[in-house]
């Protein structure tokens, strides 16, 4: 059935909803609770406008904070380095606080979609959609980042291990809006690391890791490690962080922690790819990570 | 206005942008992307749509002069801002040497992912850095070509930056 004129009915790929631009973090508090479930924030729409042309969702109200100034920017304070929620994957790439203070974040940036994506996606909708397979929700949880959240009721903190609760499942309530992330400075002996493989640079990762360790020397005194694309959630993988502890780099080969990947993941079967498989690229990834870990955002 | 309008949004937008460098004030509907405005109501079909999730990148346009998925962005989010599409780059032309170094080297052949290309290319030329071929691969990656292989189009994009870095 082909519209003899394209104009006569034009196309939409999305359900029908309504848009709201607020005036002030406060007006787009008032729009969130007035609304209910009803409403969903819109920031880079990277993501949830992929889900609304495919009508994978179906919002009565988009909110689009993506001018309130009071969820941009970036701070150094007490040890940590605070972004704001709008901060871009771009600006995570050519930030030098980031650089400087949390090299991790600039390092798993370049895999984060294409250049076109990094223009206009966000820290803060990154870490609220929870895709299981994004960079930024493994890198919080390893870096132990606080994230502050908002709502017309008041501010809260949580720590990003416990905000991510599942499949695209997050601890966000109602009316309530990711304002910024804390994330702690890289100390003297802290190192990272950081490894991803996807079928394209650039595509949703089918194995990866950010891992964060403090060291003495060439020996890992304690590490905190995050895999990504192969869990339901962002998560301290915990075996893997103790196993690896004690071990002095380079690491010969993964025989140290290749159970201890067996009992922190269980991977699906996706096309193309079985658990075995992804639980093999996970331990080869797993040790070059660990060679790799250093205090720059050089990769 | 009603005391609660300001809290219920509208399935209609007015937005006042700027368009291929001319000012631009529209009424659209909320839950019209971008690419399908331009194609629609502005009749600028040079922005391509291919996938419409923002995989393949045949909508690239300029926003701020920095590229962007035409179907990931609502023409309603282009309120007070600069959009730049194929057609107003090439007119412009901002996009000639680019367009020549593609045509001498066939790095367009369908011609479905070149604006696209182009664009994106544009946007890599306009940082003033020389880099790598994997360099150059690794920035057109979130546009795809189904014909080239590539390989044309990274000479091309080559080509014009070599060129700009002489002149």
């Amino acid at each position: 059935m082909f519209a003899s004129d394209h104009r006569a009915q034009p196309a939409m790929k999305a359900r029908n909803f309504r848009y709201i631009r607020p005036l002030s973090l406060d007006h787009a508090y008032r729009i969130l609770s007035d609304n209910e479930g009803d409403a969903v924030p819109l920031a880079g729409g990277q993501s949830l406008l992929a889900t609304l042309n495919m009508r994978l969702s179906a919002p009565k109200l988009l909110v689009d904070i993506s001018e309130l100034k009071e969820l941009a920017g970036e701070s150094l304070a007490a040890g940590c380095l605070r972004l704001g929620a709008l901060t871009l994957h771009r600006e995570l790439l050519g930030s030098k606080l980031v650089k400087k203070h949390v090299p991790l974040l600039a390092r798993a940036a370049s895999h984060i979609g294409h250049v076109a994506i990094r223009n206009r996606g966000t820290l803060g909708g990154s870490l609220a959609y929870a895709d299981p397979a994004a960079e930024l929700p493994a890198c919080a949880v390893a870096l132990g980042a606080k994230i502050e959240l908002g709502s017309r009721k008041g501010a809260r903190s949580v720590q990003a291990e416990d905000f991510f609760k599942g499949l695209f499942e997050t601890d966000l309530r109602p009316g309530e809006l990711i304002l910024s992330v804390n994330f702690p400075v890289m100390q003297n002996r802290n190192a990272m690391g950081f490894a991803e493989l996807a079928r394209r640079h650039g595509d949703f990762a089918l194995v990866g890791l950010a891992a964060v360790a403090t060291m003495r020397n060439e020996r890992i005194a304690q590490a905190r490690i995050v895999y990504f694309g192969c869990v339901d959630r962002a998560r301290l993988a915990q075996s893997v962080s103790a196993a690896v502890e004690g071990l002095t780099t380079p690491v010969p080969n993964a025989a140290a922690f290749e159970s201890a990947i067996r009992s922190d993941l269980a991977p699906d079967e996706t096309p193309g790819l079985r658990a075995d498989t992804k639980l093999h690229v996970a331990a080869v990834l797993t040790r070059r990570v660990l060679n790799s870990l250093s205090g720059s955002a050089a990769a | 206005m009603t005391a609660s309008d300001d809290l219920l949004g509208e399935d209609e937008v007015v937005i006042e942008a700027t368009l291929n460098g001319r000012p631009l004030k529209r009424r659209v509907k909320a839950r019209q992307h971008l690419a399908d405005f331009l194609r629609q109501e502005m009749e600028l079909t040079g922005t391509h749509l291919g996938c419409e999730h923002g995989i393949c990148g045949a909508c690239t346009v300029l926003i701020d002069g920095r590229t962007a998925r035409g179907c990931l962005t609502l023409a309603a989010q282009i309120s007070g801002k600069t959009v730049d599409t194929i057609e107003g780059l090439a007119e412009s032309g901002k996009l000639t040497e680019l367009q020549a170094e593609f045509i001498a080297r066939n790095a367009a052949q369908c011609g479905f992912c070149s604006s696209g290309m182009l664009l994106t290319a544009y946007e890599l030329l306009s940082r003033d850095e020389t880099l790598s071929r994997a360099q150059i691969r690794e920035f057109i990656s979130g546009n795809m070509c189904r014909c080239t292989g590539y390989h044309a189009i990274v000479d091309a994009v080559e080509a014009a930056m070599t060129a700009r870095g002489r002149s």
